[in-house]
């Protein structure tokens, strides 16, 4: 985790890293890992609806602390959540992250 | 040949969190909420819509299309297409009247793309909402958002393309408006029960039951555009356009729900009468029959469903 402090606010960045692409880029905090990966310019996860349904997106997170919000259960089983898939355009990085980008 | 199919009637939309799908259809795409049942479905409509609802939403775990309903002109009608769907093969089943809080009895039954249709005759009629039935105002002035009119069609993904074709025109009635054509095999059908140049739509796909869009009819270009500002001012997620369509010439732009449910709202579009031909565009000009103006397709716009 690092901090930066730009006029009174303190933004809270974190590092994640694609194991695949070995790609590492900073997330906001509050950012969603799709967005992050958007903004770096590694094209490392494809981009859909955004919201959580196409399932374009999905990923496998292999370490850190992370929070999802609704996730398509057509893309996203409860065994698969538990083994760490999940839709990057719903998950919020809460530290360092890594990742697998490929999941097929 | 016209079988009594009269209009695309309701589209019931799987949705993950009802809040946030309620701000979205109500407030920025500008649907009316117009009743919710005890299940806790939402019923909404477009101003312009005589029915009491056109789109209804259901919360679950995952997005997508429950079914697309069409209306029919009479209860007897109901009955011999419900009678003719059995005959062709269809599963078909009887959903009485009051599970869609006030609607009449409805036909629910399969089809070759793994969709679930439906056919009514009855449903409670309001009147366009917020405008007098005896000398009518242009429009209300209290309306949200895009201010969509109407629910217009839905686009579906599935494998079986002529199966579908064959049930919808040999049973229902419908005809072939527009077409892509890849040499003999046809990977995009626009069919019409209407003057419009296309009430459902069907692109060929490897998975069966595909929500590709749901769309809402504008006025204007210049609805569209002012649709376009509010999904910035939104920051709603952009799957593509403000653009025309080559496929119908429709003024359009595509975007997503907050489960990831793409919706369209447009503008235009050519009309349809019987005594047309079917309008051909061929797979080598995919990227102008869908984005007249970049004439380059988009991956996402083909592969994203729900």
């Amino acid at each position: 985790m690092a901090f930066w402090i730009c006029g009174s606010l303190a933004h809270i960045e974190h590092l994640v890293t694609d194991l695949v692409s070995k790609q590492s880029f900073s997330c906001h905090d509050g950012e969603s890992l799709l967005s992050a990966a958007v903004r770096s310019g590694h094209p490392i996860i494809r981009v859909g609806c955004r919201t959580g349904g196409c399932g374009l997106c999905k990923v496998r997170i292999l370490g850190g602390d992370y929070q999802t919000g609704k996730m398509s259960r057509s893309h996203v089983s409860e065994a698969e959540e538990l083994q760490g898939y999940v839709l990057a355009c719903r998950t919020l990085p809460a530290g360092a992250l890594e990742f697998h980008s490929r999941t097929d | 040949m016209k079988k009594g199919v009269m209009r695309p009637g309701h589209v019931q939309i799987r949705v993950m969190d009802m809040a946030a799908a309620v701000r979205h259809y109500r407030d920025i795409v500008g649907l009316v909420e117009t009743h919710r049942d005890a299940s806790g479905r939402v019923y909404l409509k477009g101003w312009t819509e005589s029915d009491k609802f056109s789109v209804v939403l259901r919360e679950t775990d995952r997005p997508g299309l429950d079914f697309f309903g069409f209306k029919v002109v009479s209860d007897a009608v109901l009955d011999n297409l419900a009678a003719e769907l059995k005959a062709y093969g269809c599963q078909v089943e009887e959903i009485p009247a009051g599970e869609l809080d006030d609607c009449g009895r409805r036909i629910r039954f399969d089809s070759p793309t793994g969709h679930d249709f439906e056919l009514y005759a009855e449903k409670t009629r309001t009147g366009k909402w917020g405008v007098a039935q005896v000398n009518p105002e242009a429009w209300p002035r209290d309306l949200k958002g895009m201010k969509v009119s109407r629910l217009d069609h839905c686009l579906l993904y599935g494998g079986d393309l002529d199966g579908t074709l064959d049930l919808f025109t040999s049973v229902l009635g419908f005809e072939l408006a527009e077409q892509v054509m890849d040499g003999d095999f046809r990977v995009a059908q626009f069919l019409t029960c209407s003057m419009k140049e296309h009430d459902i739509a069907f692109i060929r796909n490897a998975d069966d039951g595909k929500l590709h869009h749901v769309a809402f009819h504008l006025d204007s270009w210049d609805e569209v555009l002012r649709a376009a500002d509010i999904i910035s001012m939104e920051d709603v997620p952009l799957d593509m356009g403000p653009t025309r369509h080559g496929l119908t010439h429709g003024q359009v732009i595509y975007f997503f729900d907050p489960s990831g449910n793409r919706n369209e709202v447009f503008s235009g579009g050519d009309y349809f009468y019987p005594d047309q031909e079917v309008v051909t565009w061929t797979a080598d000009k995919l990227g102008k029959a869908i984005y007249y103006h970049s004439r380059e397709l988009n991956d996402r716009f083909l592969s994203v469903l729900t």
